[in-house]
């Protein structure tokens, strides 16, 4: 490279017609001139462009090894040489492939390692691995208001012969129910064994007087976003809780607190966090997620196109 | 790298990277830095806690991942571009060498020759090209979830979790390096870099 020119007269007429007369050929111009040192290097095989063309004569190349180090003299060290980068890019996408393959088996290795290290890990740095065991935080809003014991309010309405509003302090006189089931997040991880505590969604429902017309229920929280809904069928299931208490202490406000719907035998969407309000309607009406592509009724295991063991 | 200091920058300059290959450079990184930045929202639970909104981010990320490749692309019409792409594609005897001084840490420019790329350098590039082709491929069956069978959108989220925490590291290493060396940087900001540096750095480069 300098700022001389290279002879430019002979050489130019060949070259630009064969290949494509573009306009990037300006700057590139300037830029190829070969070393005007060395002019009689064949000037036809410096230009980097071609990436295949060294293909063969790169063969003989290889060979001699400790001359080629010392050839500063010499045009281009990586015009020739054997095109290792593109194997790698292959190599790459191809362990990819291969990982997705065995995705099923590594999952269930790393999983058991990284639940035996979050066990011991103080630091919780393990829980930044993925599926490094426990929950993750979703929020579908900028921020959530929080809400104590004595703020707290959760209405049932809707078609009911009794419409009520709670304090927590009324759910927490209702008999309490404890349940130790996985929790599954349709995204794929999963935290086992973990115990919810609450109040059976019957009996609020019961206690509510549902009306023969009703078919459904609707739940809203107090984030101001989030809705879930069940058949009332689900909705009176044993193992659907309003739930208060997680791992046996108080629901914290990033767990949904301080109340939040607990379904066990479903994807963790359908349990909605920040719990506010129980309408009982006369059909179903997708929830936040459901009106963005999920399931409506999200069994675990066996919507939204996943296979997981079932968590009830 | 920092003794460049010592020579006057106003020395001759080298050219380095044309404009267009310094466009590439730039929006592969701002793409690729709001992809990780997405990432870093939906993933660590501190973060995501602060930002929530998580549809929105969910689509910013999705967007950007799938207009990463599409800088390189572009490129491709520039032949200054295509060219570095030879040169980052061949892997010549000095190459094997440079590693070889590398995993040493042996620091002594004499043992690390390099043409144009270093085959750091070089395997960074094409690992990156692959990975970054294997994350958008994975993240397509993660989003476009009613094309493709049960199982492959589980497996596809365990590759792409693990190969984002890999590129996160690998990306670290980039940026770290870059900002250990400012010629280097100051060749993909103005396209020019001094000729003592590339002497020292690319001794095997014949710009």
């Amino acid at each position: 490279m300098t700022l001389e020119p290279p002879p430019e007269s002979p050489a130019q007429p060949e070259r630009p017609r064969s290949e494509k007369p573009r306009p990037e050929q300006r700057p590139q111009s300037e830029k190829l001139r070969p070393q005007p040192s060395r002019p009689e290097s064949q000037p036809e095989s410096q230009p980097q462009p071609q990436q295949e063309r060294p293909e063969r004569p790169e063969r003989p190349e290889q060979p001699e090894k400790p001359e080629e180090l010392e050839r500063p003299a010499q045009p281009e060290a990586d015009a020739a040489g054997r095109p290792i980068g593109r194997r790698v890019l292959l190599g790459t996408l191809g362990l990819g492939a291969l990982g997705v393959v065995a995705a099923p088996a590594l999952q269930r290795a790393t999983e058991s390692l990284l639940a035996g290290a979050a066990d011991k890990d103080p630091t919780g740095l393990t829980g930044l691995l993925p599926n490094g065991g426990g929950f993750r935080y979703y929020s579908v809003t900028a921020s959530v208001p929080h809400r104590t014991a004595a703020t707290y309010r959760l209405t049932v309405d809707g078609l009911v012969d009794r419409p009520r509003t709670y304090t927590l302090a009324d759910l927490e006189a209702l008999p309490q129910t404890r349940l130790v089931r996985d929790v599954q997040c349709v995204t794929g991880w999963r935290v086992p064994h973990t115990p919810f505590t609450g109040v059976r969604l019957s009996v609020l429902l019961d206690a509510a007087g549902v009306r023969p017309t009703a078919r459904a229920v609707r739940f809203t929280c107090f984030d101001g976003a989030y809705t879930e809904s069940l058949t009332l069928a689900q909705a009176r299931r044993s193992d659907v809780l309003v739930a208060l208490r997680l791992q046996d202490k108080p629901l914290g406000h990033a767990h949904g607190g301080p109340v939040r719907l607990y379904v066990a035998p479903m994807y963790f969407y359908k349990s909605a966090k920040w719990l506010s309000g129980i309408t009982v309607t006369d059909e179903v009406r997708p929830g936040y997620w459901e009106e963005r592509g999920y399931d409506v009724d999200a069994w675990v295991g066996r919507s939204n196109g996943r296979d997981d063991t079932p968590t009830s | 790298m920092p003794l460049s200091a010592d020579a006057p920058p106003t020395t001759a300059r080298v050219r380095r990277f044309t404009r267009a290959e310094r466009w590439v450079h730039r929006t592969t990184a701002a793409l690729m830095g709001l992809c990780v930045l997405t990432a870093a929202c939906l993933y660590v639970p501190q973060l995501a806690e602060l930002v929530g909104r998580r549809d929105l981010v969910v689509r910013v990320h999705e967007i950007s991942g799938v207009c990463l490749p599409l800088p390189v692309l572009a490129g491709l019409a520039s032949r200054a571009f295509r060219a570095d792409l030879g040169l980052l594609n061949r892997f010549g005897p000095h190459d094997r060498v440079w590693l070889r001084a590398a995993l040493r840490r042996d620091r002594r420019p004499a043992s690390r020759p390099a043409g144009k790329f270093n085959a750091g350098q070089k395997l960074y590039a094409s690992w990156l090209a692959g990975a970054v082709l294997v994350m958008l491929g994975t993240g397509l069956l993660m989003w476009f979830t009613h094309l493709t069978p049960l199982m492959w959108r589980t497996s596809a989220t365990f590759v792409h979790d693990w190969l984002a925490l890999t590129l996160g590291v690998v990306l670290g290493g980039h940026i770290g390096m870059a900002l250990a060396d400012p010629e280097a940087r100051r060749g993909l900001r103005t396209g020019r870099v001094g000729r003592d540096w590339a002497e020292r750095e690319h001794p095997l480069w014949r710009p």
